[in-house]
């Protein structure tokens, strides 16, 4: 029996609730490409960062500055002047303008940004380049022990209110769960102006190298254990903002999608386990989906969508803290 | 038509016509010529084509000579060709410039000229180079202006196609070619205008053909080659004429008309000068003056010069004239005077009478040339007796040549005068630049810029000249009396003189970071005075905080520029700024909007910190300004360096300079600069004595001493010492040290410290501290430390890395960049052989940090024993080392020789000496003490045997040949020479610091380059690999090889100098050398070069011949296989992310290839460490 797995995210109309999240795979038009194929429904290309610009254009102009002039001999900088340093969004817009020109399926821009202001105007660049939708990345490691959440929380706000009052397509804005009350800070999102909410970023996290005795950050791919946040959360907002919601993090399975659509999520976004085994297995994640609301002949994902959120699901309290005391007791009983 | 007015410096002038006419362009890297060959490749580059709408082909050749031979080529062929260079590489170009206009082949050689290296090397400007070329046949046309220099290169383009002689176009090094002035640009009309297409046919159709078989350059025997000889002159004979065609063309179409010889002056003038060059401005200034005050004198400029007509000539001076001088910019010794006054006095005599001609010399060296210089001429010309074959601008006491200069000279007051004093790469000279082109192209004013360098490469000065007025500005000299005077670095403050040069009611811009309030009280007391005497208007800014707060760093220019406008008035304020930041956005454009912001912030924010300082009535200060060098330094440091540092070096005497360019070593000690902001401090609680950071500081000024306890005794209280912790100097103890006031502030040593607290990880054993916090402190350690006595080298490892920075280094202070990445390997040669070793060392960075004055950085151990170093050349290094280990082998000969000779009167120790193991230090000291004894001996004998023996007992010692320089030298200008001194069975050592671009020019690729870098003359990336030095020297299987990095495996370098060094034979050591080329921070320099290990990119390896005879195989890597893909490692580097962000697809595709070069060459290397290279003979038994 055939089912109908498209959905609706950001109101865009997609195949099926797999998109490809941003990575280096949807930075380069033949791994776009390659998704596109493997049944992707959108792709989120990589976010464009506001620190990126910045540190990208002093770093050539520093280059320069420091070489001038340094004796009479070498009068000029020491590296001879380009064309063109491509230290603005050209770069971005051009891969985005491509990933368009080749692709039929929703291309979705990324920001990746803090301070609001001169660079939210890269938002309507990437509009005019021709995105569907923009992803807007908010992160920031809260260092300043004199500021307060409620202040770091309303630079958010105003964050979000300035992108959107700048674009006319649809924003989704993916965020941390490190918030003192996450559900109403998504409403609040909501209200400045999000179509959706993307749940979670995740970013680089400090290690440290033991040879050297130096903090290396890095990037750690998500494994299926990373599912149960977005998972709860998902839960607990469906139904309760008025936004599509985009699970993320630990996305590596058919069934890591259906828990996560039964739980309430429009659409799933899938990394790590896409670089870990290439486009190609988002085929197999997208048939074991669809194999899985198949055998249990539902007629449409739609159908199950949000059926386990905290509002359906018959054990309401299991998305809470309850939860979390009992999962300690099942551990601990089986031993 | 209005003509467009442009800003340019006289390189841009006349390479703008020369890319625009030229189809074929060879060219090479020289001082000051280099920027026409970079213009013309980046014009290229950008696809700007020539007027007939073709790209001109830019290529870079090996030297000089090649582009002279590969523009020879290109014009046999039938290409429009040019070429660009100066001074040495004109002498290299001259061969084939014989060839060329023998063959009367259209062509424009463009000539920035600059001195020849004499006695020493010059960078700076006069005639020596061109006047060495004037004999070749090429037509010689000069200029003596920005505008000439635009002017006179389309006249010789235009003219050689017309006569079919070839031109050497010229203008002066630096004074012209580095000038920045307003000129009337040639527009592509006037450049089409012309150039007549019917003789560009005319070339093609003589061009080498097979459709139309011709054939040159024949041998010809005594019957005809005379003959042919003269069968050119009537293309020499219409060639004035021609030129002067060409030049009433250019006046028709520009109304800028040029003669052969410009006469300017009285109508009836008495007294002339004849000059050519940029003088000729200066000599401008003084006639105007002159007649003004009714004098009968002219000035007659000289434009073509070869073929010199001598009809022209004549008739371009008054009738009235009845003395004439001519000055020549260069020196003949020997001659019976200077080529041009010869040309006059020649003139003169074939026209039967004439006046009175004298010559002189004047501007050697880019030596300044003023009005108040040319009056004196012509005051010498009105003398009964006037001086010939005289001198001016200098002060000639010992043959006294020279001609007193009493003349004051003002400049014209309608004209501003600006003065800036900055720092190297503080953005002073760029800032100035755009600030003559804001005044240039925003107002009808006329403006100049004029640059001025000392030596350094690192915290060097820069003394910008800048010039602003409402006519043409002819004042082709420094600024003497200036109106306005900046400081741009509150430090110079108590080091040099910067008010000296302030006019009477001159505006004086102070960078500091002390408040209007409080800036007085900073003040040294003659700085005092002088604002006082001279009612200075005092003005301050903390540009450093307005620039800090803008994020702008420490670059302070754009906020000092800002200051500069309102102070100076020039343009009115809300203008200036409109047009500063317009220069910001063409300036910094393409960099990014953050980079416009911040510098938009900067100039929105300086006024308001700028504030006028309330000079007080006295002075209260009792500082005094540094000396140049300390009161206890020897004479002739005293007298003579010490002039130089302290910028007054135009004041010496002749009788002050050595005659012959000998200088004393171990200078650098008295020069303290000081520059460094932070200095390494050392925390004996965590040193573990690995001797790391001795060995990487590019500037020998963090040291490390092992001595005994005892040795404490009177050590200043923060003194810091103790025990070494292992067996090899058990019961010593040991300090690092800081020599404060040498150190550059680059905290390489601190990068490469492995030590690190246990409790707090960013402390290290060695840590950048303030050095105002620590300076008092850190002096008084540093002379403490340099009294303790050396360790004895003879009970010490010297091939390890311990071992070597016990000993004291002979190259010290030396002014490379901070962070430099070649100065540690001289270093560490110069630990491990300096006592005995001479260095000849190619010209580059290396023989400027080596060898530019005022001081050097070679120095001597405690027997005043150290190296003995030369430079010859660029291209003739490793042949100019081999002379010296021929000379040295010879001496060393005839020494053992009368030795044995004389062994029955010198008895047992005659055997010894000729005996000795001197294979390491305890075998050379016994060796030297053998020596000792043997001149004492020979004092008491009376033989002509043991006196010629007496004067050759030092070769008896072994001395230790080194051959030192870069790249540019070994991979591309030397390696003729180079391969022949490997290729032969003698001792000398090569050192080849590979920068991988030519550093000392600026950075322009050479064979060392690596693919997908960008360097200049590869700003598109290299798109070809590196040519593998080390596997063609390996190729001879006689020589030792090593390639070597620092950053990568300190102990493999030390084991590589020592087996070098002891290799009977040749040995090259190629050293990977970090530059600021590389676009990395310097301070992670040797980061840098593990990773470039690391990667691959510069495998570690030895190849040593001596290995072979053992049965073992030669080669030894000492690199592990690369764990890291070339990409990761290229990343970090500017010279290959600046590819990744300009070209990306370019990019991948060479980084691609990049990654098979290193795969290719590994898995070649890999398979040479099981090479046998001799064939072992089959048993007989086999063999039948």
């Amino acid at each position: 029996m055939t089912v109908d797995i498209t959905t609706k995210y950001l109101g865009l109309d997609l195949a099926n609730p797999l998109v490809a999240s941003a990575s280096p795979l949807t930075g380069k038009l033949d791994t776009l490409i390659q998704l596109e194929e493997a049944g992707a429904a959108a792709v989120v290309l990589p976010s464009l960062f506001e620190e990126q610009i910045e540190h990208d254009s002093w770093a050539v102009h520093d280059l320069y500055e420091y070489t001038s002039a340094i004796s009479p001999e070498a009068f000029g900088a020491y590296v001879p002047e380009m064309d063109s340093y491509n230290t603005g969004p050209d770069h971005y817009l051009e891969t985005l303008a491509k990933a368009k020109d080749n692709l039929t399926i929703p291309v979705i821009a990324s920001l990746n940004g803090m301070s609001p202001g001169g660079w939210t105007k890269y938002a309507k660049t990437m509009q005019e380049a021709g995105a569907d939708a923009l992803e807007l990345n908010v992160y920031r490691v809260a260092t300043d022990i004199n500021m307060i959440g409620s202040e770091i929380e309303q630079t958010y706000i105003d964050l979000v209110s300035d992108v959107k009052a700048s674009i006319d397509i649809p924003l989704a804005v993916k965020i941390s769960p490190y918030f003192s009350s996450l559900a109403s800070m998504c409403r609040r999102l909501v209200e400045a102006g999000a179509d959706g909410l993307v749940l979670f970023n995740r970013f680089y996290q400090p290690d440290i190298n033991l040879d050297e005795l130096k903090v290396k950050p890095d990037v750690v791919l998500s494994s299926p254990v990373n599912l149960r946040l977005p998972l709860r959360w998902t839960a607990i907002l469906r139904g309760r903002v008025d936004a599509s919601i985009a699970a993320s993090s630990g996305v590596h399975t058919g069934e890591d999608v259906v828990k996560l659509l039964l739980a309430g999520a429009d659409v799933t976004q899938m990394t790590s386990a896409l670089l870990k085994y290439g486009p190609s297995h988002l085929a197999t994640v997208l048939f074991e989906m669809e194999s899985w609301f198949s055998e249990r002949e539902y007629t449409s994902i739609e159908q199950g969508k949000g059926s386990l959120s905290q509002a359906s699901a018959g054990d309401p309290e299991g998305f809470e803290r309850t939860n979390y005391m009992r999962s300690l007791v099942t551990y601990s009983s089986r031993y | 038509m209005t003509a467009q007015h442009i800003m340019v410096d006289g390189n841009e002038a006349a390479t703008r016509v020369a890319h625009s006419v030229s189809e074929v362009i060879a060219i090479y890297p020289i001082t000051p010529a280099s920027p026409m060959g970079e213009l013309a490749d980046s014009w290229s580059q950008v696809g700007k084509p020539n007027i007939w709408g073709v790209i001109p082909d830019v290529t870079e050749m090996q030297s000089e000579g090649g582009a002279a031979g590969a523009v020879h080529g290109a014009l046999q062929a039938g290409a429009l060709c040019t070429t660009f260079t100066a001074s040495q590489g004109l002498l290299l170009m001259i061969p084939n410039m014989y060839k060329i206009a023998g063959e009367l082949t259209p062509t424009v050689i463009h000539v920035a000229a600059r001195t020849l290296a004499t006695h020493a090397l010059s960078i700076f400007g006069d005639h020596s180079d061109v006047m060495s070329a004037r004999q070749t046949g090429f037509a010689l046309l000069a200029s003596s202006s920005v505008q000439e220099a635009q002017d006179m290169a389309m006249v010789a383009h235009a003219a050689t196609l017309r006569s079919r002689v070839p031109f050497l176009h010229f203008f002066d090094g630096f004074r012209t070619s580095h000038e920045v002035s307003k000129i009337e640009a040639i527009s592509e009309e006037t450049i089409r205008a012309m150039i007549d297409d019917n003789l560009i046919a005319d070339h093609r159709i003589r061009a080498l053909n097979p459709n139309d078989p011709k054939l040159r350059g024949t041998a010809q025997n005594p019957d005809v080659f005379f003959q042919a000889r003269e069968a050119s002159n009537v293309y020499y004979n219409a060639l004035p004429g021609i030129v002067q065609v060409e030049m009433d063309k250019l006046a028709e179409l520009t109304g800028r008309q040029y003669r052969l010889f410009d006469y300017h002056g009285a109508p009836d003038a008495e007294r002339v000068v004849v000059m050519m060059g940029s003088g000729v401005g200066a000599a401008t200034e003084a006639v105007d003056y002159l007649t003004a005050a009714g004098e009968k004198v002219g000035l007659l400029t000289v434009h073509l010069y070869r073929p010199f007509s001598i009809d022209h000539f004549v008739a371009a001076l008054p009738e009235t004239v009845k003395s004439v001088g001519v000055l020549d910019r260069t020196k003949e010794p020997g001659a019976t005077g200077e080529p041009l006054y010869l040309d006059a006095v020649a003139a003169f005599a074939e026209k039967g009478g004439g006046p009175r001609v004298i010559g002189g010399r004047y501007g050697l060296s880019s030596k300044e040339f003023d009005p108040a210089m040319a009056m004196t001429v012509f005051d010498e010309l009105a003398k009964e007796e006037p001086k010939n074959h005289f001198t001016v601008g200098i002060t000639d006491d010992v043959t006294h040549l020279s001609l007193p200069v009493e003349r004051e000279w003002t400049e014209p007051k309608e004209v501003v005068q600006a003065v800036f004093f900055g720092l190297g790469a503080d953005g002073t000279v760029g800032a100035n630049k755009n600030s003559v082109k804001i005044i240039g192209e925003n107002t009808d004013m006329f403006s100049q810029a004029h640059f001025v360098y000392d030596s350094k490469k690192s915290g060097a000065m820069t003394v910008s000249h800048l010039r602003f007025g409402p006519n043409k500005i002819h004042s082709t000299y420094e600024i003497q009396q200036a109106n306005f005077v900046a400081c741009h670095q509150f430090n110079f403050m108590e080091k040099v003189d910067v008010l000296d040069i302030a006019a009477e009611g001159a505006t004086f811009l102070l960078n500091s970071p002390y408040g209007p309030d409080e800036v007085w009280d900073h003040l040294t007391a003659d700085t005092q005075q002088q604002i006082l005497d001279k009612k200075l208007k005092f003005y301050v800014v903390d540009a450093v905080a307005v620039a800090q707060a803008a994020g702008l760093g420490g670059r302070v220019n754009t906020v000092l520029q800002t200051c500069f406008f309102a102070l100076a008035g020039v343009l009115p304020q809300d203008e200036a700024i409109a047009a500063i930041k317009n220069g910001i956005k063409k300036a910094y454009g393409k960099r990014g909007q953050v980079v416009i912001d911040r510098n938009f912030a900067a100039v929105d924010s300086s006024l308001a910190a700028l504030a006028e300082v309330t000079v007080p009535a006295e002075v209260s200060s009792t500082m005094e300004l540094i000396p140049p060098v300390p009161a206890d330094a020897p004479d002739f440091v005293q007298r003579v360096i010490g002039m130089i540092a302290a910028r007054k070096g135009d004041l010496l005497p002749v009788s002050a300079l050595p005659v012959d360019g000998t200088f004393p070593t171990a200078t650098t000690q008295y020069e303290k600069r000081s520059i460094a902001l932070e200095v390494p401090v050392w925390d004996p609680e965590i040193c573990i004595d690995c001797a790391r950071c001795a060995l990487v500081c590019p500037h020998a000024a963090i040291r490390l001493k092992v001595y005994d306890p005892a040795e404490l005794d009177g050590a200043p209280d923060a003194f810091q010492s103790k025990p070494w912790k292992g067996r090899d100097f058990a019961g010593m103890n040991t300090t690092i040290q800081v020599a404060p006031e040498d150190c550059t502030g680059c905290a390489v040593c601190v990068n490469v410290c492995p030590a690190k607290s246990k409790e707090e990880v960013k402390h290290k054993a060695i840590n950048m501290v303030p050095k105002m916090d620590v300076l008092e402190e850190e002096k008084a350690n540093f002379d403490f430390f340099l009294s303790i006595p050396d360790y004895d080298r003879t009970k010490v490892k010297t091939e390890t890395v311990k071992g070597s920075q016990v000993l004291k280094p002979l190259f010290e202070y030396s002014g490379s960049c901070a962070g430099c990445g070649e100065t540690p390997y001289v270093k560490l040669m110069s630990q491990m052989f300096g006592d005995r070793m001479i260095i000849a060392n190619a010209t580059g960075c290396s023989s400027i940090y080596g060898g530019n004055l005022p001081t050097t950085p070679y120095t001597v151990d405690e027997d005043g024993r150290g190296p003995s170093w030369s430079n010859s050349l660029f291209e003739d290094n490793a042949e100019f080392g081999f002379g010296m280990r021929l000379a040295v082998d010879q001496q060393t000969e005839m020494a053992r020789g009368l030795l044995t000779e004389l062994a029955p009167q010198v008895g047992g120790l005659a055997g010894e000496i000729l005996d000795a193991d001197q294979s390491n230090e305890e075998g050379l000291a016994k060796q030297r003490d053998r020596v000792a004894e043997l001149k004492r001996i020979l004092a008491t004998m009376d033989s002509p045997e043991a006196k010629r023996l007496d004067t050759l007992t030092d070769y008896l010692v072994k001395m230790s040949i080194w051959i030192l320089g870069g790249d540019g030298w070994a991979y591309d200008i030397g390696f003729g020479g180079l391969d022949h001194v490997l290729a032969s069975d003698r001792n000398v050592n090569i050192l080849v610091m590979d920068t991988e671009v030519y550093s000392n020019t600026g950075g322009q690729a050479s064979k060392s380059t690596p693919r997908a870098a960008v360097a200049k003359f590869a700003s598109g990336g290299k798109p070809t690999g590196k040519k593998d030095l080390g596997m063609i020297a390996m190729s001879y299987g006689h020589v030792y090889v090593a390639q070597v990095s620092m950053g990568a495996n300190m102990t493999q370098v030390a084991k590589a100098f020592a087996e070098a060094e002891a290799h009977d034979g040749p040995s090259i050591i190629i050293a990977f050398s970090p530059c600021i080329a590389h676009g990395i921070d310097m301070a992670t320099m040797m980061a840098h070069q593990k990773e470039a290990a690391d990667s691959g990119y510069w495998p570690l390896y030895r190849f040593n011949p001596g290995e072979e005879a053992e049965g073992r195989p030669a080669m030894k890597l000492d690199s592990r296989a690369p764990k890291m893909s070339f990409r990761e490692f290229a990343k970090s580097e500017g010279r290959f992310a600046m590819l990744a962000r300009a070209n990306p697809e370019h990019y991948e595709e060479l980084m691609d290839q990049a990654q098979d070069d290193i795969d290719n060459r590994w898995h070649l290397y890999e398979q040479m460490i099981h090479v046998e290279r001799t064939a072992e003979l089959a048993d007989e038994e086999e063999e039948v």
